[in-house]
C-alpha cells in the first residue's frame, strides 16, 4: 500500500506557494538550459538537491500542494506562461530550444504510458516503437504535399494505436510479465522491420518534413521585433499547446469514472469484474490511448529533427521512457514533466554522462524505487474537482 | 406464496483432486435471508465464487430469476443484480472511500471515452449525485466515515474496511447481496451492530435478498429466514436455524466426528 502519498494538504491555500514553485522552477529550467560548463550544471544540480532538502525539511511540500490544488487551474496557467517566458528567453538559441521541446515530447510520451502503466498497470516495454510509428507516419505522410501536417500528426497517432491492435489479443489474454515480453518482442520486432524495409529506408531512415501550418512553416525561424529567431521556437510553442491539451485530457481521464476503473483493474481485476467493469475494454482503451498519444509525440518529434532512423526508437529508448513514468512517480503527470527533465536534459548537459547514461538511470530508478517508492513527485489520492470539498 | 431467485443444481467443482463443491442444489426466495454454513474448507466461498462468475463449474447449473446464469462472466452476472463482498477484503486500499464505493456502481455511469472526458458538466451533476448517495449509504454504517469520504481507505483499520466493502456492494441496489464472513475480527457488538445496519438498508429498498456465510451462529439466528450446511463440498442440512441447530450429522461436521 503505497501507491499514492496521503500527506494532506495543509491549509491555508494561498496562491504564493504555487506561484514561488512556478517562478523558481522557470528560472532554474532557463539557467540549466543556457549553462554550458560542466562546473554550471553540477552547480545547479546541488542547488536542486539542497533546496529539495531544506524544502523537504521545512515542509514545504505540502504547502505547495495545498496552494496547488485549491487554485490548480490557475496554476496549470501560471505553469504554462512559466513555460512561455522560458521559450521565450531562449529564443535565439538552436540547442537549449531543440533541448527544451524534447523534453516536452517525452513528458507527453510519458502522459501516454502512464494512462498504460501508472492507471491500469500495463508496462509497456515497446514505448519507443509506438513513439517511432509515429514519427515514420510523419516522414511518409510528408511525402505528399497536399495532406495538412497537422492531419500528418493525428495520423502519427492513429498509426500507433493501429499497429498496437496486433498486440490487443496476446496482451489482453496474459498477464503480468508475459504482458510485458510481448510488448519488449514488439518493440525489437519493430525496429528490426524497419532496418530490412527499403521502402522506409532501412538502416539509414528517411528525411521528414517540417511542420507547417497555413502561412507558418516552422522551418523558418519567426522574425520578432527584427530579431531572426530560432527555427525551434515554432516547435517549442506548438509542442506547448500539444502539452497543454493532452495533460488536460489525460487529467479529465484520471478524474472520470474511466479513470476510476483503470484504477479498479490495476489493482484487482477480479474485484472489478465482479463490480461490472470489463477488464478487456478498459484494457485496450487505455493501451491503444496511451499508445495513440506515444504516435502524436513520435510524430511531432520526427518533423521537428527531420530526420529519423531505426536507431532512434530502440529497446533502451523504451526503457527510458518506462523509467520517466518509475522516477516521476506512477500514475503522476507532474511526475512525468520532472522526470522527463531529468532523463533528457541530464546526458546533454554532463557529456562525460552521455556514455553512462543507461547505467545512471538504472541507478536513479533503483534508488527512487528503494528510498521514495511512488516517485518524485507522487500521485495524489484522486479529488474529482480539486479546490472544493467533494460534495460539500 | 413466494417465488424462487436463485437455483443451484447439481453444481460441482473441482480444483484437480479436491471436490470442493459435490453436487450441491440449493435454492433461495426473493426477499429471504440464507445463512450459509459449515466449517472450514466446506466450500461456501466456492460456491460465491461459482455463482459471481469467477471460476468456471466442473458441473451443474444456477438460475436466477429464471436465467441461467450459469456461464456467464463475473461482469455479466453483476448487471442482474448480484454482488457481494471477499472473505480476504479486497478493496483498493490506494483509492478514497468514495471511490472504492464507486466501483460498486458501473453500471448506471456512462463508460464512454466522449461523455467520461468531453461532456463534463454531465459528468459534475453524476459526481455530485453520486457522492451525497455514497456519503448517506456510508453514514448509516458509520457517521465518522462519512466525512471522510476523500481518505484512502488504506488508512482505516479493519473493521471499517469491511463496512466500505459493504457500501461498495449495496451502492447498486442490488437484487442478491452475498456476505462472505462480513464479520470477521469484529467483536461481538459491532458484529451486532454491522447486522442491524445491513438490514436498515435493506429495509429501505425493496426486497433484497442475502445469501450470509457467518461463523457467529447468534448472527445466524437472529437475521436468518432459513440455512443451508455444507460439509465437505456436500449440503448436509436444510431449514430454520433451530431445525439445523438440533441435527444430529450437523453437530457431528462441526464437532469433527464422523
Ligand atoms: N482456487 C482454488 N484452488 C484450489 N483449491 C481450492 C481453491 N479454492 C478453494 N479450494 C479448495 O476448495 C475447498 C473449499 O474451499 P472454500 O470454498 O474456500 O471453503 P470455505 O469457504 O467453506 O471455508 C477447500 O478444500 C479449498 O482448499
Ligand atoms: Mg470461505
Amino acid at each position: 500500500m503505497s501507491d499514492i502519498a496521503i500527506d494532506a494538504p495543509a491549509r491555508p491555500k494561498g496562491l504564493l506557494p504555487g506561484a514561488a514553485t512556478i517562478l523558481a522552477v522557470s528560472v532554474y529550467g532557463w539557467a540549466l538550459l543556457t549553462a554550458e560548463e560542466d562546473w554550471q550544471v553540477i552547480g545547479l544540480l546541488v542547488l536542486a538537491a539542497a533546496v529539495g532538502l531544506v524544502g523537504k525539511l521545512a515542509g514545504l511540500g505540502p504547502k505547495v500542494l495545498a496552494s496547488w490544488s485549491s487554485n490548480e487551474a490557475t496554476m496549470n496557467g501560471g505553469a504554462v506562461l512559466g513555460l512561455l517566458a522560458v521559450i521565450f528567453a531562449l529564443s535565439t538559441q538552436h540547442f537549449p530550444l531543440l533541448m527544451l521541446t524534447t523534453t516536452l515530447l517525452y513528458f507527453i510520451a510519458s502522459l501516454g504510458l502512464n494512462i498504460q502503466f501508472g492507471y491500469t498497470g500495463m508496462v509497456n516495454f515497446a514505448g519507443a516503437a509506438f513513439f517511432g510509428a509515429g514519427a515514420y507516419t510523419a516522414a511518409v505522410l510528408g511525402g505528399y504535399a497536399w495532406i495538412p501536417p497537422l492531419l500528418t500528426i493525428l495520423a502519427g497517432g492513429v498509426v500507433a494505436m493501429v499497429l498496437s491492435l496486433l498486440l490487443v489479443y496476446p496482451i489482453v489474454r496474459t498477464t503480468g510479465h508475459y504482458a510485458a515480453v510481448v510488448t519488449i518482442a514488439f518493440g525489437v520486432l519493430f525496429k528490426t522491420f524497419l532496418e530490412v524495409n527499403e521502402i522506409l529506408g532501412g538502416p539509414q531512415g528517411l528525411m521528414v518534413e517540417s511542420m507547417k501550418l497555413p502561412g507558418w512553416d516552422f522551418n523558418n525561424g519567426p522574425v520578432l521585433f527584427g530579431v531572426e529567431m530560432s527555427f525551434y521556437l515554432n516547435y517549442a510553442l506548438f509542442a506547448t499547446a500539444l502539452v497543454a491539451l493532452i495533460f488536460c485530457l489525460v487529467r479529465r481521464l484520471e478524474r472520470s469514472w474511466l479513470g476510476l476503473h483503470m484504477d479498479a483493474v490495476r489493482l484487482d481485476e477480479t474485484a472489478a469484474a465482479c463490480f461490472g467493469i470489463s477488464v478487456h475494454r478498459t484494457k485496450i482503451l487505455a493501451f491503444l490511448s496511451g499508445n495513440f498519444i506515444l504516435g502524436i509525440a513520435g510524430a511531432l518529434y520526427g518533423m521537428m529533427i527531420s530526420f529519423i532512423a531505426p536507431a532512434s526508437f530502440t529497446f533502451s529508448d523504451s526503457l527510458l521512457m518506462v523509467s520517466i513514468v518509475l522516477l516521476g512517480g506512477m500514475g503522476s503527470p507532474w511526475g512525468g514533466a520532472l522526470a522527463a527533465a531529468i532523463v533528457v536534459l541530464l546526458p546533454e548537459k554532463l557529456q562525460v554522462l552521455q556514455e553512462y547514461r543507461f547505467l545512471l538511470f538504472s541507478v536513479l530508478v533503483m534508488l527512487v524505487l528503494l528510498f521514495r517508492p511512488d516517485g518524485l513527485l507522487p500521485r495524489q489520492i484522486r479529488n474529482y474537482f480539486p479546490g472544493r470539498e467533494g460534495g460539500k | 406464496m413466494s417465488e424462487r431467485l436463485l437455483e443451484f443444481q447439481a453444481v460441482t467443482k473441482r480444483f484437480g483432486g479436491v471436490t470442493a463443491l459435490d453436487s450441491f442444489s440449493m435454492h433461495l426466495d426473493k426477499g429471504e435471508i440464507l445463512g450459509l454454513i459449515g466449517p472450514n474448507g466446506s466450500g461456501k466461498t466456492t460456491s460465491f465464487n461459482l455463482l459471481t462468475g469467477i471460476y468456471p463449474k466442473t458441473g451443474g447449473s444456477i438460475h436466477f430469476d429464471d436465467r441461467d446464469i450459469s456461464s456467464m462472466s463475473a461482469r455479466e452476472v453483476y448487471e442482474t443484480g448480484i454482488v457481494r463482498t471477499f472473505q480476504r477484503s479486497r478493496l483498493c486500499l490506494p483509492l478514497s472511500i468514495y471511490d472504492n464505493i464507486m466501483v460498486g456502481d458501473t453500471s448506471r455511469l456512462p463508460k464512454g471515452l466522449w461523455s467520461n472526458l468531453v461532456r463534463r458538466r454531465a459528468f459534475r451533476r453524476q459526481y455530485e449525485e453520486t457522492f451525497k448517495v455514497a456519503r448517506d449509504l456510508v453514514a448509516t454504517f458509520s457517521g465518522n466515515l462519512a466525512d471522510r469520504m476523500l481518505d484512502p481507505v488504506g488508512a482505516l483499520p479493519m473493521i471499517e474496511r469491511r463496512r466500505i466493502e459493504i457500501c461498495r456492494a449495496l451502492i447498486s441496489g442490488p437484487r442478491l447481496l452475498l456476505l462472505d464472513e462480513p464479520s470477521a475480527g469484529m467483536t461481538h457488538d459491532e458484529t451486532n451492530q454491522l447486522m442491524s445496519d445491513i438490514l436498515d438498508v435493506r429495509a429501505r429498498g425493496e426486497g433484497l435478498s442475502i445469501i450470509i456465510v457467518e461463523h457467529e451462529m447468534g448472527v445466524i439466528e437472529r437475521i436468518t429466514d432459513r440455512c443451508v450446511v455444507l460439509s465437505y463440498g456436500k449440503k448436509i442440512a436444510e431449514g430454520t436455524y433451530a431445525e439445523i441447530a438440533c441435527d444430529k450429522e450437523v453437530q457431528n461436521a462441526y464437532l469433527g466426528v464422523d
